[in-house]
């Protein structure tokens, strides 16, 4: 294995690794407020992607305003999903609340496929095509963009969270949502909130994501699934480990790709997964377990 | 329900599964009932697995393809005879079950959905790509027909009625758990594990025995598919399989075998009335399942007794008044 | 330890940096009634937990009937004879009260699952010998002409009740009860004291008892065990333990509630 080649899997990986972290991350946002782990999580991703797609040819409008509108139309979806689906049950048990996000995802991807079809669609790289040699490995403008939209994003929410009353309320209702609702601090608005700011961070994964992998109206499972994969990697409701188990997987799958094979790659991010969560199910940088009933 | 009366419901569901093939117009609408029943032998096992003891599995597609790809394979490449080709087919998923529910099992709610889940998709990608053994994605060709001692059941009419009286015994053995200490155990695991322990409940074993028979069940039923369409592809036991058996049991209102039947058969047909507009199925499943766990968590069954319920009650209302 | 049915010694559990359980030694006599007091977050439920497998201590030993039991999961203590009750009603609430009791017999009446599985003559008989102890069971607490209806449609205090027979039915050698009067009115607190009591002296089984209500435990106790932070401070009889200095001011200084 030359350096090269394993810089060029590195940085693919990476590439790859950060929008795992931004699905990711839009699973922890939401899990911390409500407890809900949203299947419907993958699809905000795709939504990016297509609706930028679909704004673009169907209104014609530039990549950058159809990118932001997509944007922001994942967004409503979003709120949408928690004001129609998630609201009038949030006390139903675990069971009932999986079934229906599972049941919210396919909705939203039997919309869309009846809406844009069942082709793949590219989107254009934000800078051009021209890959910039860096050590002997070539970098497309694009991973450079995935990356800096990635980190920036990370520092965004990270500011918000520690920052903001709206942040500090947030994080308030994961701690004890009653404590919180005795302080004045408005749980169902802040469920709300989680929800838009989770399909947003998806969204963007989604758009940033579209010009390397290219985007229908199903890629969303994977992406979903592998975004969990990367949750239970760093710990589930770890952001900070969110993130991280992201690029970790990112990299251990365009690792395999590489120099094993191909075909298994997808297998291996859930070969990951199973062996975490039957050895370590609180994840690399989770606490030891232990035992309180 | 009491056992009588659910033994009642059996005999009078197996009638009309005998009696079925008479009023079909042709062979097609065989085709249909025999999927149906396949259908519903997984629907009853994750009734039991989903419904009772309240552990979800997002995998079982993947135990109904292992159960269909392992007996093609030995019948087909290997040469062994079907029916030891079935038998090993069924028992490789059995060991398998056992294998994943271990560790898994120990998990609960949403770590345990991805599990079976992240379970099902391997399974789904080594169908799709151990092309040597399992024909890839453009399937596995040539499976022999379906064979009891020694006899091929070469009319579809004699292999329905195997696979009926088939997923007949699955009813029963299903309503002979419900209704014992193993059934009431399940029950109580679901509602309170703490309790159910605190009554001598050994949860794991409990937990990792219908997880096993559930996937027993969809091993048999993936064995008769392979020996009944002489072909299979991966694409009948990926993820959205797996989702549709959910579908079916929810339909059904979880906690009822009938109601899993029903949901399983209104699945199966259902894609037969939408061939007009193909693309609205998958719409249709995500729609059902939400708005059956909003609105009618009991299912179709649940929904006839409240509207039956209601309309009593305007009856008498209008009586009274 | 030869009259002692159960027997802690040097239990002690920690919850991450919390010491919720410091050292604790004592035993619980066969056929009496020992009661665990103490003021709010003395530990009280956590040795419960302890004694009934739910919790692992992180040091000392228990003993059932003489057995080391220290490693044994709690279905299997269950098996054993020692069954318990919760502080928050944990009722198979969809189930009916006659199959909520029935679930007490589960480990004493046993039959393999495959019998279940056939419905054979031997789990039929089973089936049958099951509910006539539910039955007797829920005759005892009074609840018979209930056993129909569905658990979580019962008002509180027959919850407790049920809770209750489910133990019954289970024939314990020793009876763990978490604040069984918590949340009845004193009418009904007077008739759970007379029914303790009589369970003890039909059944002659032995009764760990943890309780708020302090003119309960004074009236039934035959021995009381006091808990504060964690620690025991005090053990002996009603008598004994109401005079301890040490008692009177943990619970004229601690108990905040």
């Amino acid at each position: 294995m030359d350096p090269s080649s394993l810089l060029q899997y590195l940085i693919t990986g990476l590439t790859l690794g950060s929008t795992y972290g931004l699905t990711a991350l839009g699973f922890t946002i939401i899990f911390n407020t409500t407890g809900v782990i949203n299947f419907a999580q993958g699809e905000f991703v795709m939504l990016g992607g297509m609706m930028s797609v679909y704004f673009m040819h169907a209104l014609g409008l530039g990549e950058p305003s159809a990118v932001v509108l997509a944007v922001l139309g994942a967004t409503m979806a979003g709120a949408l999903v928690e004001r129609l689906a998630i609201r009038p049950v949030r006390d139903c048990p675990t069971i009932n609340l999986i079934i229906i996000t599972i049941g919210v995802s396919i909705l939203i991807r039997g919309l869309a496929m009846l809406l844009w079809g069942k082709d793949t669609h590219v989107l254009e790289p934000f800078s051009g095509n021209q890959p910039i040699m860096f050590l002997g490995a070539a970098i497309m403008p694009q991973a450079i963009w995935v990356l800096a939209i990635s980190l920036f994003l990370l520092a965004a929410l990270k500011l918000f969270f520690s920052g903001t009353i709206h942040g500090k309320a947030m994080l308030a209702c994961s701690f004890d949502s009653k404590a919180a609702s005795l302080v004045g601090i408005g749980v169902q608005r802040m469920v709300l909130l989680s929800f838009m700011i989770s399909a947003f961070v998806g969204a963007v994964g989604g758009v940033i994501l579209a010009p390397i992998t290219m985007t229908s109206y199903d890629v969303g499972i994977m992406l979903g699934l592998k975004g969990f994969a990367a949750c239970i990697l760093g710990g589930l409701g770890n952001p900070f480990g969110a993130a991280a188990g992201g690029l970790i997987l990112g990299v251990l799958e365009s690792m395999g790709a590489g120099f094993v094979s191909s075909a298994y790659k997808d297998a291996l991010a859930f070969v990951i997964l199973l062996i975490l969560l039957f050895v370590k199910p609180s994840g690399l940088f989770g606490p030891k377990d232990s035992k309180r009933v | 329900m009491s056992y009588r009366k659910d033994m009642i419901w059996l005999a009078f569901f197996f009638g009309v599964l005998m009696f079925a093939p008479m009023l079909l117009p042709n062979n097609y609408y065989l085709t249909i009932l025999i999927l149906g029943c396949l259908h519903a032998m997984n629907a009853v096992g994750l009734c039991l697995l989903v419904g009772h003891a309240g552990q979800i599995s997002l995998g079982h597609a993947g135990f109904y393809g292992l159960g269909a790809y392992t007996s093609a394979y030995l019948s087909t490449t290997v040469g062994l005879s079907v029916g030891l080709s079935m038998l090993s087919g069924v028992a490789l998923t059995v060991v398998v079950s056992i294998l994943v529910g271990l560790p898994s099992l120990k998990l609960k709610g949403h770590y345990l959905a991805m599990a079976t889940l992240g379970f099902g998709i391997i399974l789904s990608i080594l169908f799709n790509e151990t092309v040597d053994i399992t024909g890839g994605p453009s399937g596995f060709v040539g499976i022999p027909r379906l064979s009891l001692f020694g006899w091929e059941l070469s009319k579809d009419v004699t292999l329905y009625r195997a696979v009926a009286v088939m997923l007949c015994l699955f009813v029963w053995l299903s309503f002979n758990l419900l209704h014992s200490r193993v059934g009431r155990a399940l029950r109580a695991l679901h509602t309170s594990e703490r309790a159910a322990e605190a009554m001598g409940v050994d949860i794991a074993r409990y937990k990792l025995l219908v997880f096993v028979l559930s996937a027993a069940f969809s091993g048999i039923a993936g064995v008769l598919y392979a020996h009944y369409l002489t072909f299979i592809a991966p694409s009948s036991f990926g993820f959205m399989f797996s989702v549709e058996m959910i579908v079916m049991v929810v339909l059904g209102g979880m906690l009822s075998v009938p109601g899993a039947i029903v949901g399983a058969f209104f699945v199966t047909v259902l894609p037969e009335f939408l061939r007009a507009f193909e693309n609205i199925e998958i719409l249709l499943f995500g729609a059902i399942l939400v708005l059956c766990m909003m609105f009618l968590p009991d299912g179709m069954a649940g929904g006839w007794n409240k509207l039956w319920a209601w309309g009593k009650a305007r009856l008498s209302g209008a009586a009274h008044g | 330890m030869d009259k002692a049915i159960l027997g802690c010694s040097g239990v002690a559990v920690r919850f991450g940096g919390v010491q919720a359980l410091a050292d604790i030694h004592f035993a619980a006599e066969k056929g009496e009634i020992t009661a665990i007091i103490g003021p709010n977050g003395a530990g009280k439920t956590t040795l419960l937990n302890v004694i009934s497998g739910m919790v692992t201590p992180s040091h000392g030993t228990l003993s059932f009937e003489g057995r080391d039991i220290t490693s044994l999961p709690a279905h299997k203590r269950a098996w054993a004879g020692m069954v318990r009750t919760f502080q928050n009603l944990e009722i198979f609430s969809n189930m009916t009260v006659l199959e909520n009791v029935t679930m007490g017999c589960h480990g004493r009446l046993t039959v393999p699952a495959w019998h279940s599985l056939l419905r054979t003559p031997r789990s039929r008989r089973l089936e049958d010998e099951v509910r006539r102890e539910a039955l007797d069971a829920l005759e005892f607490v009074g609840m018979s002409d209930l056993a129909q209806a569905t658990a979580k449609d019962l008002p509180f205090g027959k919850q407790r009740l049920l809770e209750l027979a489910r133990a019954l039915a289970a024939r314990p050698k020793l009876l763990l009860l978490d604040e069984p009067a918590a949340g009845l009115n004193i009418a009904e607190t007077q008739l759970l004291a007379d029914l303790i009591l009589r369970i003890r002296d039909t059944y002659n089984l032995s009764i760990i008892l943890v309780e708020h209500d302090m003119e309960l435990v004074m009236r039934i106790s035959d021995s009381i065990l006091v808990l504060c932070f964690g620690q025991t401070i005090s053990r002996g009889t009603p008598g004994q333990v109401q005079k301890d200095p040490t008692v009177i001011a943990a619970y004229l200084g601690g108990d905040e509630d």
